[in-house]
């Protein structure tokens, strides 16, 4: 049973996401949508702790299908990310085949390059289900990867077979749901972007992110959500390096709903600064006059 | 709702959205968005999948499909919006597809022109400082064209010059990558291949291969001062760009007045005044203020994240007449340097033997200037080529700054 055939709408993919406390918009809604339908890999650009990573985790459990993840870094080649073959076992085998002593070299051979001697690594694990059931692949921070990976992605990602020259090729009965996370701060080529449906996730509006904390900390205060969320909708628009996420939103109301808050102060905001900005002259940019700024702003609205 | 109108469900009527989606595309191509003919297939998939009569889904799903660049998304949006709602085809025809292009409209609210004459403090008066210059314009006269100031050239000296600086070979030190290529020798053990070539003596390893860190070269960034008071040497800095540009892989160029432009993709034109012209014509404020500070953070803030990955090595080439904030230009040279490899400050004034770095720009960003160059000659830039063979692994060592 394809639980994929079941999405017969947006409205029921977003119901669905909604389900697994995952709030996005129709946009986003209408992209998860038509990869799923499509069979196509979905590309996800856009800042830092906007929840790029966490489509993939909920799209996992709204499935029901394990989730296959590959982080990417500088110099990700197709042994850490593909296959590789144990040298130990095979080293040992032969020292035992060797041992036995009446074997043919060619028996030898295929023994030890068999699939009981490869180590499955992420991309090859996706593409080869044993239990049938295609997972879910996410490819995340591909901008951290070299140009010389991405090339070897875009082979697979189009027609997701991979081979091996001792083994053959091995070929997935049916695509993986694949995500592609990049926080874009280099640009990744056009050839692989085309192959993929690509969907920009922006900071959330007030409503969006109110929503997103309520779902995520259910017990905070809906009072101090409020304002948080007011906080830093307003602490986006100011003049800062690094702009909190809604990562960074999430830990803030929950580091006060730790401290047993019921509303915003200036004093607390000042102690609690770091979790919000991650960049000291972003801290001493907003701390003191700023804040209190900010804080008669929201109060006004209200 | 006529717009509804525009999604008919009808399989007859299909083929005309069809059309309608083939004229779209070729619309978002003349626009600068880059839609293959594959990626029209597969919007027309897509439609069996959700109501068209939707006109937020219908629009998703185009931009979904359509679009794969961050900086496309706007244009997409006017372009959709413009397109649907335009009913008739000869009304098609009316839209004024230049209206579309990225919103210059925009950029323009934010460009101060800073007049000349305006202000009267000394940075602005240009004038009084030219004899400085020329002084070194006599001097430099007699020297063979290699020596020859870049401000003092003839049109004919400037093509000999052009076509020198096309031979001047750049190679920029390389750093080691944390990929690794297969080596006679090396300091990693390949042991995928040692396993395999050893198998004929029966895994006995007798012949080991491995493998080496690869060597790539660092990007290099290029931050030139277009504005007034480097008018003279502007154009052939632009130049000067251009042929590092053609023979270096990894350049990325900025040039910057009052406000910063990027013109990496004028640099990949293959003719260099094609490129030169097209880079002139992009920017607005050739000879209007300079507001480096400004500027700088534009780039920290839109690009550095982008661009200033992998070691890269950034050369700023300005005068360092600055007419904004002076505490601004500290603090952003301060940012810039901490995000790169080496920060190399490249000044034309420099080539005067007279010249003190004493103004308020150069003041500020001083302290964060790895190496302070002259620019003004052929052969102030071998030097600086020269620089670059031997930066070394590591980054500089750098008085430790307090910011704040």
């Amino acid at each position: 049973m394809n639980l994929i055939d079941n999405f017969d709408s947006i409205d029921q993919v977003q119901a669905a996401l909604r389900q697994q406390n995952y709030v996005a918009d129709r946009g986003l809604t209408t992209s998860i949508y038509l990869a799923l339908k499509l069979g196509k890999p979905l590309f996800l650009e856009g800042e830092a702790g906007v929840g790029k990573t966490e489509i993939a985790k909920v799209l996992s459990a709204m499935l029901g299908r394990s989730l296959i993840r590959l982080q990417c870094y500088e110099g990700l080649d197709v042994n850490t990310a593909v296959y590789e073959w144990n040298y130990t076992r095979q080293m040992l085998e032969i020292r035992l085949l060797e041992a036995a002593g009446h074997i043919s070299e060619e028996a030898a051979l295929k023994k030890i390059f068999g699939p009981e001697f490869l180590l499955k690594r992420p991309l090859l694990q996706a593409i080869e289900r044993s239990d049938g059931i295609e997972p879910v692949l996410l490819i995340d921070e591909l901008d951290r990867a070299d140009e010389e990976f991405e090339a070897f992605l875009l082979e697979i990602l189009s027609d997701f077979q991979v081979t091996i020259p001792e083994i053959g090729t091995i070929k997935a009965q049916q695509p993986p749901v694949v995500i592609i996370t990049s926080n874009r701060t280099r640009e990744i080529h056009d050839a692989l972007k085309r192959r993929c449906l690509y969907h920009w996730i922006d900071y959330p509006s007030f409503e969006k992110e109110y929503h997103i904390v309520l779902a995520k900390v259910p017990q905070a205060p809906e009072q101090l959500a409020r304002e948080v969320v007011a906080f830093v909708q307003e602490l986006r628009e100011a003049d800062l390096y690094k702009l909190p996420g809604v990562a960074e939103t999430l830990d803030w109301i929950s580091a006060l709903v730790a401290l047993d808050r019921e509303d915003l102060s200036d004093e607390v905001i000042n102690d609690t600064l770091g979790v919000l900005l991650k960049y000291q002259d972003d801290i001493q940019h907003v701390q003191g006059a700023a804040v209190r700024e900010i804080l008669a702003k929201i109060g006004s609205r209200e | 709702m006529p717009l509804e109108n525009q999604f008919p469900a009808t399989v007859n009527e299909h083929g005309h959205l069809l059309r309608n989606m083939v004229l779209f595309g070729r619309m978002l191509r003349a626009l600068g968005v880059p839609v293959r003919p594959t990626q029209i297939l597969d919007l027309v998939e897509a439609l069996a999948y959700i109501t068209v009569r939707s006109r937020e889904d219908f629009k998703n799903t185009a931009c979904t499909i359509l679009v794969s660049k961050f900086e496309h998304l706007p244009l997409f949006d006017r372009a959709f919006d413009l397109f649907w709602q335009a009913r008739a085809e000869n009304e098609l025809l009316e839209i004024d597809l230049g209206a579309l292009l990225p919103s210059r409209a925009k950029h323009e609210k934010k460009v101060e022109v800073i007049p000349n004459k305006g202000s009267s403090d000394h940075e602005s008066n240009r004038e009084a400082d030219e004899p400085l210059i020329d002084t070194i314009y006599t001097y430099s006269a007699k020297e063979v064209l290699r020596r020859k100031d870049f401000a003092d050239l003839t049109p004919e000296e400037l093509d000999e010059i052009k076509l020198m600086m096309q031979k001047m070979e750049w190679r920029l030190e390389q750093r080691r990558t944390r990929r690794t290529v297969r080596t006679s020798r090396g300091t990693y053990l390949d042991l995928r291949r040692s396993f395999r070539h050893n198998l004929r003596y029966g895994g006995e390893p007798l012949q080991l291969t491995w493998r080496q860190r690869k060597l790539k070269r660092r990007p290099l960034v290029v931050i030139a001062d277009i504005s007034g008071s480097m008018e003279r040497y502007s154009r052939v800095l632009l130049k000067f760009i251009y042929s590092i540009s053609n023979g270096l892989e990894n350049v990325e160029a900025f040039v910057f007045g009052t406000r910063l432009t990027r013109i990496t993709r004028y640099l990949r034109e293959k003719n260099i005044d094609v490129a030169l012209d097209q880079a002139t014509a992009s920017i607005h404020d050739w000879a209007g203020g300079t507001r480096i500070g400004d500027a700088l953070k534009t780039f920290n803030y839109d690009w550095g994240r982008r661009v200033l990955g992998q070691g890269a090595i950034v050369l700023i080439i300005s005068d360092g007449w600055d007419r904004g904030d002076i505490d601004l230009l500290g603090r952003e040279m301060n940012r810039l340097q901490l995000s790169s490899q080496r920060l190399i400050w490249l000044n034309p004034l420099l080539g005067s033997e007279n010249y003190e770095p004493l103004t308020r720009g150069i003041q500020a960003a001083l302290p964060y200037i790895d190496d302070f160059l002259p620019v003004h000659n052929l052969v102030s830039l071998e030097q600086l080529g020269h620089l670059l063979e031997r930066l070394g692994e590591h980054k500089p060592s750098r008085r430790h700054h307090v910011t704040g």
